[in-house]
């Protein structure tokens, strides 16, 4: 193998996509477009939210509230923004939270009905004040969240006490530092992002076989057989660029699902993880790409032919996939996408481990998978599709 | 026949070379030898059987019949030495249609392991001497159909081969790119170069070939100096040559 034949063929392949506007936007924009738009649709981010369930626990007697704290929960109440559901412990407040069932999370001490009588009695004497603090809990992965309970708490925390707390420089009650806790709140999104990876490498089967049947139109391949070229270098340069344009494609997909709010479980082995497996993954795609090439006739008869590979990876091994019955489900299992979304999700949903058997199993098939599927479309290419 | 017994200076010999397709014989017998150095021209019309010959000569067809070595290495045989003597200008100009003219002419000096400065070099030297150094650093796709051809001439030398295949070269061109493109051809014999040229521009061969073989139904129907052939067969052109051994004209086809 010449590490020169081999660099300027890469670089050749690279070169193509990316200056082939159709190319390009199968490749890099339809992938980001498409995270973009499943993002918005579909991730529960934006402007538009202006209400947050929060969960009231009041910690002290009481039961169920005493009336300052009943005060205070209804001037939260009445701001509008935030609707109150008590829980009877921290507890089962902490785990709704995690599930995403609310934002946020106040826990009402045990001092708060003192504190505000001893206020009461000597507003300008804090020495007679019995300070206690208001824990609140915040979705951290709620950007919007974050910003907006925080200052609707306090404010309502101040209405409570408003007629003394115009004369006192400070308060008997502190609202404690908001502690933010990373909910498994998932989104349509975050079940969809894992197979988004495999969804846009499965287009690459279709630049592959429109670059094999382009350069046998234009005679390109028998020039470049006139070459001390070897096959093997030739099939290695379209092997190594697709795999190089995976790693790109994940990339980006992954850049811009955690922009847009994507709930990821899984690291940075985890996203090692993916790039491995999506970049092998792009060599089952030049086998089918070749397989293809072999059967159509023309550049224009490859894009129709290549759906015969790329629909049912798309709706049988991509987050397509999802909803799909059980039967369906079942043959998803013969198209190596199912591997590549099955292993992703493992990791970035459920946070398994990248060198958990499931991930590797899923890595193995698709390992197995690409190197018959390449090896076959060689093969076939070489037999029926050079001439 | 071997290599070893070719004459010391045969850059290419063909002893009884065929080639069917199916039941079609495009090359029959052919027996041939172009001394290193010669431009030799191969003339015939479409459909003759001249760009088969090419093909089997650069290891692309393998021989249904008979033998072929290019400078002393059988085809089919040793393939990779083959290629690595030798510069192929097809047809159709076979060019990567988004990449610059300059990156194009480069990617097959990189595909024959040329050193870089003289890649450098010789790119530069033959994109200025077509009159495309103006244009090199724009992609091909825009450039004309001659600009094209002119490219893919450029893609077939620049690695400095010892026999050059130039395959119809000139089809398609105006007159100052046809005589652009002869005076690149005349270069490469001045360089010592052995250049098979396939024409069925008669005036082109008789202008720049040493020796011509003309070619018709896959076989050699006549071979000698444009001159000698025109002594010969008492003809004012080497139309008239083929005329009077077919009763045809060139250009009417097989």
């Amino acid at each position: 193998m010449n590490a020169r034949r081999l660099s300027a063929l890469v670089k050749v392949n690279i070169k193509r996509i990316v200056r082939e506007p159709a190319s390009l936007f199968l490749v890099i924009l339809f992938p980001i477009l498409l995270t973009a738009f499943f993002g918005l649709a579909f991730g529960g981010v934006g402007g538009a939210q202006t209400t947050y369930q929060l969960g009231v626990v009041n910690l002290g007697s009481p039961s169920p509230l005493g009336p300052w704290a009943q005060a205070f929960v209804g001037n939260v109440t009445a701001t509008r923004k935030l609707q109150v559901q008590t829980y009877d412990s921290n507890a089962t407040a902490q785990i709704a939270l995690q599930q995403g069932k609310l934002s946020a999370v106040i826990l009402i001490p045990a001092g708060f009905e003192q504190s505000v009588e001893a206020y009461v009695r000597n507003p300008s004497n804090p020495a007679a004040w019995q300070v206690s603090t208001v824990q609140l809990y915040i979705d951290s992965g709620s950007m919007f969240a974050v910003q907006a309970i925080p200052p609707v708490v306090q404010g309502a925390l101040t209405s409570t006490i408003s007629e003394v707390a115009a004369q006192a420089a400070s308060l008997p009650i502190e609202l404690g530092s908001p502690s933010l806790i990373q909910v498994a709140k998932f989104t349509a999104f975050d079940y969809m992002v894992p197979g988004l990876f495999a969804f846009s490498a499965i287009f690459l089967t279709m630049l592959v076989a429109q670059s094999f049947t382009m350069d046998r139109e234009k005679g390109l391949l028998r020039r470049i057989n006139t070459t001390p070229t070897r096959a093997s270098e030739f099939m290695a340069s379209h092997a190594l660029s697709n795999m190089l344009l995976a790693l790109l494609q994940v990339g980006l997909v992954f850049a811009l699902a955690s922009a847009i709010g994507y709930h990821s479980q899984g690291g940075a082995f985890s996203l090692l993880f993916a790039f491995v497996m999506v970049s092998v993954f792009a060599v089952t795609c030049v086998g089918f790409g070749l397989i293809t090439a072999t059967v159509a006739k023309s550049s224009g008869a490859a894009t129709g032919i290549a759906f015969i590979f790329i629909m049912p990876q798309m709706f049988l091994g991509t987050f397509v996939s999802a909803n799909v019955s059980g039967a369906m489900a079942t043959v998803g299992r013969f198209v190596p996408s199912y591997y590549v979304t099955d292993a992703l999700t493992s990791l970035f949903l459920r946070g398994a481990s990248p060198t958990s058997a499931a991930a590797l199993t899923d890595l193995g098939v698709v390992a197995g998978v690409s190197v018959a599927t390449l090896v076959a479309g060689i093969c076939l290419y070489q037999k029926y599709g050079g001439s | 026949m071997t290599g070893q017994m070719m004459k010391m200076n045969d850059a290419i010999v063909m002893d009884n070379l065929s080639r069917n397709y199916g039941d079609v014989r495009a090359v029959d017998g052919l027996s041939l030898e172009v001394p290193e150095g010669q431009l030799f021209g191969l003339l015939g019309p479409n459909g003759s059987g001249k760009t088969t010959i090419i093909k089997v000569l650069c290891g692309l067809l393998k021989p249904t019949g008979g033998v072929a070595f290019v400078g002393g290495y059988e085809v089919g045989k040793s393939d990779g030495k083959v290629k690595e003597l030798i510069g192929v200008c097809p047809q159709e100009p076979a060019v990567y249609s988004s990449l610059t003219g300059r990156e194009n002419v480069e990617l097959f000096g990189d595909l024959h392991s040329m050193p870089k400065e003289e890649l450098r070099r010789r790119a530069d030297y033959y994109l200025q001497k077509l009159g495309l150094a103006g244009d090199a650093r724009r992609r091909v796709g825009k450039y004309s159909g001659g600009m094209q051809r002119m490219v893919s001439l450029i893609m077939a030398i620049i690695h400095n081969p010892s026999v050059a295949f130039l395959d119809e070269p000139t089809v398609g061109m105006d007159p100052q790119s046809r005589h652009a493109v002869w005076d690149f051809v005349r270069e490469l014999k001045a360089q010592g170069k052995t250049v098979i040229l396939t024409t069925h521009y008669m005036e082109e061969a008789e202008e720049l070939c040493d020796r011509v073989g003309i070619i018709d139904h896959g076989k050699l129907i006549a071979l000698g100096a444009p001159k000698e052939l025109k002594e010969r067969f008492g003809a004012k052109d080497l139309e008239d040559v083929f005329i009077r051994l077919t009763g045809r004209k060139i250009r009417e086809g097989a």
